[in-house]
């Protein structure tokens, strides 16, 4: 057994050059290289391409003058920003208490081990995967017509709540799984009851990764255009929501109405406002980032 | 400052510490006139063919012991031996494991703690536990000590409390300055005596230590010994310990756990031999208790 593993018996036989394929290496290498680029690159050249041509109208028009069809350089976004606001605010109302109970539900409570919970998960994934248009007719079917809400902001919160509802359980579920367990278990040695450990540590433990899948959850229905062109956003309105029951516009129905229109000042309008709805979605993914990092994990 | 536990008991000094010293029979706990006598004066829990299965797997085969008020019973053993296991089963944590089950009776004064009226809850806090990592929750120092009395809805004046628990754990000099601060600065061994803390507040009979002292060091340790020398005058101390000075060092009575190995090559762990601390480690009546201790193996 020992005689195998004897060192060399002659030390200058040792050859320590290397024997490998560099140029198989190499050629990978390039190969990973490449496939970065071609996505970055086109994600560079469109953001060139709808900066450089939105440029003239990326001023305060854009975001203090409302929708005109007859004078195209006196037009703005206002009415679809605010209404974006309105809608994003009802979605959040709704999604968030509803994911976060969900997660903790399955997280915390259902027994891992149990067929429900097991059929649960797996659906959840799935229902993640549904394209939103699907929602959009589910919208449309039961919050617009069935109960008689109409095409108003509120049947566009409920919708695009049921379609980041998924999203957002997976993240928290995700944020409450890496709580450490030992965290609970001295919460409950002590005597606490499992709602009081939820409650007190592993949800405000959990608060910065639940943060971080809500806004991202949530700047995905931002750029939603399909479910609400179904749900009747308005393509032309010139004046902000007033309240959950009032008509709207949001900025990706803006974008594609002017994408319509045949003269060519829409359509650096167009541009302009693809440009201030990435800079509002980057803004928001920069905040997830910056309290991810903010709250790196303590443990 | 009000006592927290029992206004009459002797406030145990700092001089009984005698760490460092790693020779066995010297160690022996002389000053707190450890038992010799295998009757246990008052019984707090009274263990009869306690058996813990994970699933379908037995991890404790027929445990029958009693562990006495105000001492200070060590579990030792090689690793899978099921000591924390059955220390788990104390205060039902294992009821968080999917499968754990517990036959057997599990008296606590008396009382079968695994009978079907029993809320785990009211057991955790008359039964606290310190786990082998220092599980300090991310809040600060006093919201740790606090958060005990605050969800069993203790109505106490917090600021005193956590002062004298502090001071009882022996972390008060260190930390008063830094209440507000997060748990997550202090050393592990600070943690340890913060968890300590932690779990006084509640006003418990019993702490259950699982390896306290495994990821401390050296001094950490000599320090956490001394804590529980200290606080066994008023409380009913259980540690499991992989470290057999410590068990020599601290505690009253060990009992000795090793692991079968049955026909199909499946571990169980069962107790060998329970007695005062000073006869286990002078003269052990089995030759496995004999062998672990000294060396032998484990």
């Amino acid at each position: 057994m020992t005689a195998t593993l004897t060192p060399p018996a002659n030390p200058e036989a040792v050859d320590l050059r290397g024997h490998g394929q560099p140029v198989v290496d190499k050629a990978f290498r390039w190969v990973l290289f490449l496939c970065l680029f071609v996505g970055i690159a086109f994600l560079a050249i469109l953001l060139a391409y709808v900066t450089i041509k939105g440029w003239p109208r990326l001023d305060s028009r854009l975001w203090t003058n409302m929708p005109s069809i007859r004078r195209p350089e006196q037009a703005g976004a206002e009415s679809a920003i605010f209404g974006t606001l309105w809608v994003i605010g009802f979605t959040a109302l709704f999604a968030l208490p509803i994911g976060f109970m969900s997660a903790i539900y399955l997280e915390e409570y259902a027994k891992p081990t149990s067929r429900f919970a097991r059929f649960v998960e797996v659906n959840i994934q799935n229902l993640a995967a549904v394209p939103s248009i699907v929602y959009g007719i589910l919208g449309l079917a039961i919050f617009a017509r069935a109960l008689a809400l109409g095409q108003t902001v509120i049947t566009a919160g409920l919708t695009l709540a049921l379609l980041v509802l998924p999203v957002i359980i997976v993240a928290t579920r995700e944020a409450l799984r890496a709580v450490p367990q030992n965290i609970r278990h001295g919460s409950l040695a002590l005597g606490a009851t499992q709602w009081q450990t939820t409650w007190h540590q592993t949800m405000p433990a959990a608060i910065p990764g639940m943060a971080t899948g809500t806004i991202l959850a949530l700047s995905r229905a931002i750029g939603e255009a399909a479910p609400l062109l179904l749900l009747g956003a308005v393509t032309f309105i010139s004046f902000n929501p007033t309240g959950p029951f009032s008509a709207y516009t949001t900025l990706p129905i803006q974008i594609y109405n002017w994408t319509r229109e045949s003269r060519e000042e829409f359509q650096v309008l167009a541009s302009a406002t693809i440009v201030l709805l990435l800079v509002i979605l980057l803004a928001m993914n920069a905040v997830a980032i910056l309290i991810r990092n903010k709250t790196q994990k303590r443990w | 400052m009000s006592e927290i536990h029992d206004p009459n008991a002797p406030q145990a000094t700092s001089d009984l510490a005698n760490t460092g010293r790693m020779d066995v029979s010297a160690v022996l706990g002389e000053e707190r006139g450890t038992p010799l006598d295998d009757a246990i004066p008052q019984v707090v829990f009274d263990l009869n063919n306690v058996r813990v299965f994970y699933g379908d797997f037995q991890a404790v085969r027929d445990v029958t012991m009693q562990i006495g008020r105000h001492e200070i019973t060590a579990f030792i053993g090689p690793s899978g031996c099921g000591k924390s296991t059955l220390l788990r089963s104390f205060n039902r944590m294992n009821d968080l494991i999917p499968g754990a089950r517990v036959e057997g009776l599990l008296a606590y004064h008396g009382y079968n703690i695994y009978a079907p009226d029993v809320d785990p809850i009211e057991v955790r806090r008359r039964i606290g536990m310190v786990f082998q990592k220092p599980n300090v929750f991310p809040k600060s120092i006093y919201e740790n000590v606090a958060y005990g009395p605050k969800v069993n809805g203790m109505k106490v004046n917090m600021d005193d409390l956590v002062e004298e628990c502090l001071t009882r754990a022996a972390l008060w000099d260190e930390v008063k300055d830094d209440l507000k601060k997060s748990a997550y600065a202090l050393s592990g061994g600070q943690q340890q005596r913060l968890v300590i803390a932690r779990c006084i507040a509640v006003k418990p009979e019993v702490i259950l230590m699982d390896e306290p002292c495994a990821s401390l060091d050296p001094i950490a340790t000599a320090k956490i010994e001394d804590l529980m020398k200290q606080l066994a005058a008023d409380y009913t101390i259980v540690i499991v310990t992989h470290n057999m000075q410590q068990a020599a060092r601290v505690s009253d009575r060990t009992a000795f756990f090793t692991a079968d190995v049955d026909a199909e090559g499946v571990r169980h762990g069962r107790l060998v031999e329970y007695g005062p601390t000073r006869r286990i480690f002078t003269s052990p009546k089995d030759p496995r208790t004999e062998d672990y201790i000294s060396g032998r193996f484990g």
